[in-house]
């Protein structure tokens, strides 16, 4: 059979940010794939020498517009970390609050998307249109819709009152309700079966041997989530990691969509729990030291590895984004895939290109 | 097949998601963090804000008594807003309209005289 050499973006009706795929194609059969990066780098890393550590909280954010509120934990959580400060308990469990409100925008936003790449508008419309409620939450909690900015080495800048937290209940209600709805449409119907059922399978040994994480990995059948860790208040919370067996595009996608109501689960069992008292404790000094922290986000485990030489700016930051870790997985799915199929394949494991380009 | 059904068929019913924008805008919150302002006549020029902003977009003189700051480099943290000792930065809770061109917001103060004590020394 001829082989043909097809370039899949880093311009592609499919995807949101820029990524390239050399696909080498024989009778519309993927057989190889390889990976261009670097379109969006933005040298953030390298910011850790002009900026101070504390400056670089709102670095960080800026890593992924998506999770931000997850890296500036993470960074933050590093620092205190090195700084040995505890961090007032209410502040744990606000930080829990809007991770997990991130946590929920992000998977409603790859829900949409996921069904845009199969061509189902209408259901990432619906998708996108339940998102808005989160974006609404966020914003009346934190003054802005995706850049929350409420991290700070020591705790969280704003708070909540009890009429917001009453005003968030009833809206997670509505929010539970029409994911609910859409259930039936993303897992029974027929289209959506046809186009996602045993597509990009990837088996639990070879996820954990690439290295891959979140709901990629859950949806392997691999019980690997990094709030089992319990940082922040999630050491006070209950849950167990959602997993699927197949390790198809299906079963990654109800990964998310389970993962979406457990947030919602999480944030009620947080906001059920949730002590008086500050929100920030007064850090002083400089941080000295190297130290590794690790966060779960939506796409999976991020890993910040932070040296400090007790100046106000650090050595060295190196941020380890989940997606870097999820592309050799993407490259074992593809071979053997139809050229339609490839939209689909890539987005299931929710790339977040400038994340990984930092 | 018809699994979306029931989810259109409400949507008839159900109120609509979007709005013409720019026609109609969406009421802010209170605590939204939109454009930046300097009540000019509080500020002492201490630098502070210049100091922490993580952008570094505002450029402070105390000599002569100017604040500056570029609008398309700041990132609308609100962290000037709350390190500034005499209260005189705020944010307002809408956002500022698009423009032609980049602009930067330049204030002058009133020079104090050499002996006023005043505030800490910027840094
Ligand atoms: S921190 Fe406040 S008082 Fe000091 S220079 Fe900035 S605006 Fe003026
Ligand atoms: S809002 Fe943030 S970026 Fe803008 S001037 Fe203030 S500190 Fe700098």
């Amino acid at each position: 059979m001829k082989r043909t050499i097809i370039p899949f973006g880093p311009q592609h009706p499919v995807l949101p940010e820029p990524i390239h795929l050399t696909l080498t194609v024989e009778d519309e059969i993927i057989t190889e794939a390889v990976p261009a990066l670097g379109f969006v780098h933005r040298g953030l890393e390298q910011l850790a020498d002009l900026r101070d550590f504390r400056q670089m909280v709102q670095v960080v954010e800026r890593v992924c517009g998506i999770c931000s509120m997850m890296h500036a934990m993470c960074y933050a959580q590093g620092i205190e970390g090195l700084m040995e400060v505890e961090v007032p308990p209410r502040a744990k469990y606000l930080r829990v609050i809007w991770s997990e409100l991130h946590r929920m925008h992000s998977h409603l936003l790859w829900l949409g998307l996921f069904a845009d790449s199969f061509g189902f508008e209408s259901l990432f419309m619906q998708f996108w249109r339940i998102r808005e409620k989160i974006l609404n939450i966020q914003e009346a909690t934190t003054g802005n819709r995706i850049i929350v900015s409420v991290n700070v080495i020591g705790g969280v800048r704003k708070d909540l009152s009890p009429d917001q937290i009453r005003w968030m209940l009833s809206e997670l209600i509505e929010v539970e309700q029409m994911i609910m709805n859409l259930g039936p449409t993303l897992f029974d119907d027929y289209t959506v079966k046809k186009r996602t059922v045993d597509k990009g399978i990837l088996s639990g040994e070879k996820a954990m041997e690439l290295g891959t994480a979140g709901p990629t990995l859950r949806g392997s059948g691999v019980s690997q989530d990094m709030r089992t860790l319990g940082y922040a208040a999630l050491n006070e919370l209950d849950f167990t990691p959602v997993t699927e067996k197949n390790g198809d595009c299906w079963s990654r996608c109800k990964v998310r969509f389970l993962e979406t109501l457990q947030s919602i689960d999480l944030v009620r069992q947080a906001i059920a729990r949730i002590p008086n008292g500050e929100i920030n404790t007064k850090v002083k000094g400089r941080p000295d030291g190297e130290i590794i922290a690790r966060v779960e986000q939506p796409r999976g485990e991020v890993f910040y590895y932070i040296k400090a030489n007790g100046k106000k700016n650090l050595d060295r930051l190196r941020i380890r984004t989940p997606t870097f870790a999820n592309i050799p997985a993407l490259l074992t799915m593809l071979p053997g895939m139809w050229l339609s199929d490839v939209p689909v394949v890539v987005l299931s494991i929710d790339p977040c290109i400038s994340c990984t380009e930092r | 097949m018809f699994k979306m059904t029931p989810n259109i068929l409400k949507n008839f019913i159900t109120e609509k998601a979007t709005r013409l924008y720019p026609y109609e805008v969406k009421e802010p919150y209170d605590i939204n963090r939109g454009e930046l302002v300097n009540e000019i006549e509080k500020c002492n020029f201490c630098g502070i804000c210049a100091a922490k902003c993580p952008s570094q977009c505002i450029t402070v003189n105390k000599k002569t008594a100017t604040w500056e700051c570029a609008l398309f480099v700041c990132v609308y943290c609100g962290v000037c807003v709350e390190t500034c000792p005499q209260k005189c930065l705020h944010q307002k809770q809408t956002y500022r309209k698009p423009v032609r061109e980049k602009e930067i917001i330049f204030m002058q103060g009133e020079v104090k005289a050499k002996d006023t004590p005043d505030g800490s020394e910027s840094s």
